[in-house]
């Protein structure tokens, strides 16, 4: 029987064809649209990460609790010996030390006076080292604007916007004025080696990135670090296995009542983030759902206009003696192939359309002057396992619903009005 | 009666006494070397230095310890101060919200050293009351501001009746809440006037123990060159 229906379908175009391109166009936007969704929400999180959060940090007890200050008295000290103990215990991950600090950038003139000067906020990372990510972490190749990128100590990268304001360019000498751990003033001379702009208002306004080193010698924070950030393999952050990973490291140090003992964090789990993460979670099945929702009712329309529209014909079957619980099964069985061959196409196509803007991405900074939250200048799709069966819940079970509903109608007609009905 | 009288006659004017603490804490010039032990959150670290200084208008101090800070130099002119930093050879003026930096990590800011007004010139004295510092008796002064340029809104001493001296000071905000405490102590007689040696700051809004100021030699009305006080003497 299945065979014969599937002919049917095959040879009658009017069947099959158009039910399976509405059905497959459904499905393509809805799996287009969750990978969608769940990308742009992910990249604002990705990008958090990358310049501030880690997927996971590590900082001393007594420095996260005041971390949104950046407080580097309560840095962590030994750095390297953290670091062998995070490399045993997820081998798995990349962990990058970093030093964000404040301070005031002062130009000289030729006579060593004060030229001009501005307050900055100062990251100190790993760009010297020949195993260091942080380069390609941070984008800073592509976010170069002038001049290049340090190539030795003593050489700092300040925003554009900022060197324009302070009137400096690559080449110019510095001196980075702050505070050492220990909360005395410290100096530094720096060499600008280049500009560069990150298309984010909140980091162009004010920012340099200083080597790590530079940065512990200007704070004197020999083998220190404000914190170490984690990064998991995949480059995506998970929530669950995030918190799930920190918990396991705090629990080796459970029993220490030391303030400086180190305590991992999960983005989700600092700051700002926790909320956004939260709310990404939910607005991401949220507007899914919404959309699941209306692409259902659509196909489900679509199924049950299938069905009314194949009045006549059932009227025939019925007339010809067919019982009216086998044309309702075939109609169903029919609707089910539609379905299931339309949401393969569905997800199919609409995979490779994410797949497209997840490997190749849209440019929006043209869009993002003047934002003041770190988001992405570039919009990418995110193709997650959901993506791969998402489709088949409006595509079969809308459609065949649809179907369903249409066909109750068989029961309802009577034998001896048929004729009747087909004269007319 | 007869007793809150006699009481009320042999309490003295705050402001005389204000200005006989004065006598012994100011002077024409100074010379002095100083340790300063800052007690950190973590641990602590030991400062020494040299200040020459002229009334309260002219100063300058040279870091002798540790390396790190040895070389490094401060001068104040009036309402202007310089710090010189060796390591990058360049003399930078520190003012607006730097003045609230802590010196050197200590709990002093540079707000507190540039300060240095006389008392009765910006606060009106109201005397509190008697009691008794480390078993020294003393007079408890309130002060409070008549001009709004200023970094403490109202201050509380504890004088010490016989030798004038301050014991112990407390600095309020505009809110009334406690921002620093000092106490003072190893009390000498020096050049014929009673002068504290060793001080601790207390600066309540931060964490750690304070810090520790000790005086560890000091001559008054000295002869100090005019150049000392000279900007070209910090690149020297």
């Amino acid at each position: 029987m299945i065979k014969f229906l599937l002919k049917g379908l095959l040879r009658d175009k009017s069947r099959s064809r158009m039910p399976v391109i509405v059905v497959a166009i459904g499905v393509t936007l809805t799996v287009f649209m969750h990978a969608y969704i769940t990308g742009f929400m992910g990249d604002t999180m990705e990008m958090n990460a990358r310049f501030s959060y880690g997927h996971v940090t590590v900082m001393t007890r007594a420095y996260a609790e005041e971390a949104e200050m950046n407080p580097n008295d309560l840095a962590i000290l030994n750095t390297q010996e953290l670091l062998d103990e995070l490399n045993t215990q997820f081998p798995d991950m990349e962990w990058a030390p970093r030093i964000v600090f404040g301070g005031l950038v002062d130009v000289p003139d030729q006579t060593g006076e004060t030229r001009t000067q501005g307050p900055a906020m100062a990251m100190g990372v790993d760009m010297l080292s020949p195993t260091s990510r942080e380069i390609e972490r941070l984008g800073l190749e592509k976010s170069l604007r002038s001049g290049t990128l340090p190539s030795s100590s003593g050489e700092i990268l300040i925003s554009d916007e900022f060197a324009l304001k302070l009137g400096v360019e690559p080449g110019d000498q510095a001196t980075l004025i702050g505070s050492t751990m220990a909360g005395a003033m410290s100096m530094e001379n720096f060499i600008i080696a280049g500009t560069i702009s990150f298309g984010i208002e909140l980091m162009d306004r004010g920012s340099i990135i200083v080597d790590l080193d530079d940065a512990r010698m200007a704070l004197d924070m020999y083998d220190g670090a404000g914190m170490i950030l984690g990064f998991t393999p995949g480059g995506y952050y998970n929530n669950d296995e995030s918190i799930a990973r920190a918990a396991s490291f705090n629990e080796t140090y459970a029993d220490s009542d030391d303030e400086f003992a180190p305590v991992m964090k999960a983005l989700g789990q600092q700051g700002m983030m926790g909320p956004y993460v939260e709310l990404t979670e939910v607005w991401s099945v949220l507007i899914s759902l919404i959309f699941i929702l209306a692409m259902s009712l659509v196909l489900w329309n679509s199924g049950l206009l299938g069905g009314l529209r194949r009045y006549g014909e059932i009227g025939v079957r019925l007339a010809m003696g067919e019982e009216k619980r086998h044309v309702y099964g075939s109609m169903i069985i029919e609707s089910v192939f539609i379905g299931l061959t339309g949401s393969v196409i569905g997800t199919v196509v609409g995979l490779s359309f994410a797949w497209i803007i997840q490997v190749y991405g849209i440019d929006i900074s043209g869009m993002m002057e003047g934002a003041s939250i770190m988001m992405p200048s570039e919009i990418r799709t995110r193709i997650t396992p959901p993506d791969y069966y998402l489709g088949f819940i409006p595509g079969v079970f809308s459609t065949v619903l649809g179907t369903a509903l249409a066909g109750i109608s068989i029961y309802k007609r009577q034998t001896a009005k048929l004729f009747k009905e087909l004269e007319a | 009666m007869a007793f809150i009288n006699t009481t009320t006659f042999s309490q003295p004017n705050a402001n005389a006494l204000l200005e006989k603490v004065d006598e012994n804490m100011a002077s024409e010039n100074r010379i002095s070397e100083s340790t300063m032990i800052i007690h950190g959150r973590r641990d602590s670290r030991t400062i020494t230095a040299r200040t020459w200084s002229v009334g309260t208008e002219k100063s300058f101090t040279e870091y002798l310890s540790p390396a790190r800070e040895q070389g490094t130099k401060m001068l104040k002119l009036e309402d202007q101060l310089w710090i010189y930093s060796p390591s990058t050879d360049r003399t930078i003026q520190i003012s607006g919200h730097m003045l609230r930096q802590s010196v050197m990590g200590s709990d002093l800011s540079y707000e507190d050293m540039m300060d240095t007004r006389k008392l009765t010139d910006v606060y009106d004295a109201r005397l509190e009351g008697e009691e008794t510092i480390g078993g020294r008796p003393t007079w408890v002064v309130h002060l409070q501001a008549r001009v709004d340029d200023i970094a403490y809104h109202s201050r509380k001493i504890w004088i010490d009746t016989e030798r004038y001296v301050p014991l112990k000071e407390e600095l309020f905000a505009k809110s009334g809440q406690l921002l620093k405490q000092t106490t003072f102590s190893e009390v000498k007689q020096i050049d014929g006037r009673w002068f504290p040696t060793a001080m601790r700051f207390k600066d309540m809004l931060k964490q750690g123990d304070g810090t520790e100021f000790i005086i560890t030699s000091i001559q008054f009305n000295q002869d100090i060159p005019e150049h000392m006080f000279t900007k070209a003497v910090l690149r020297r």
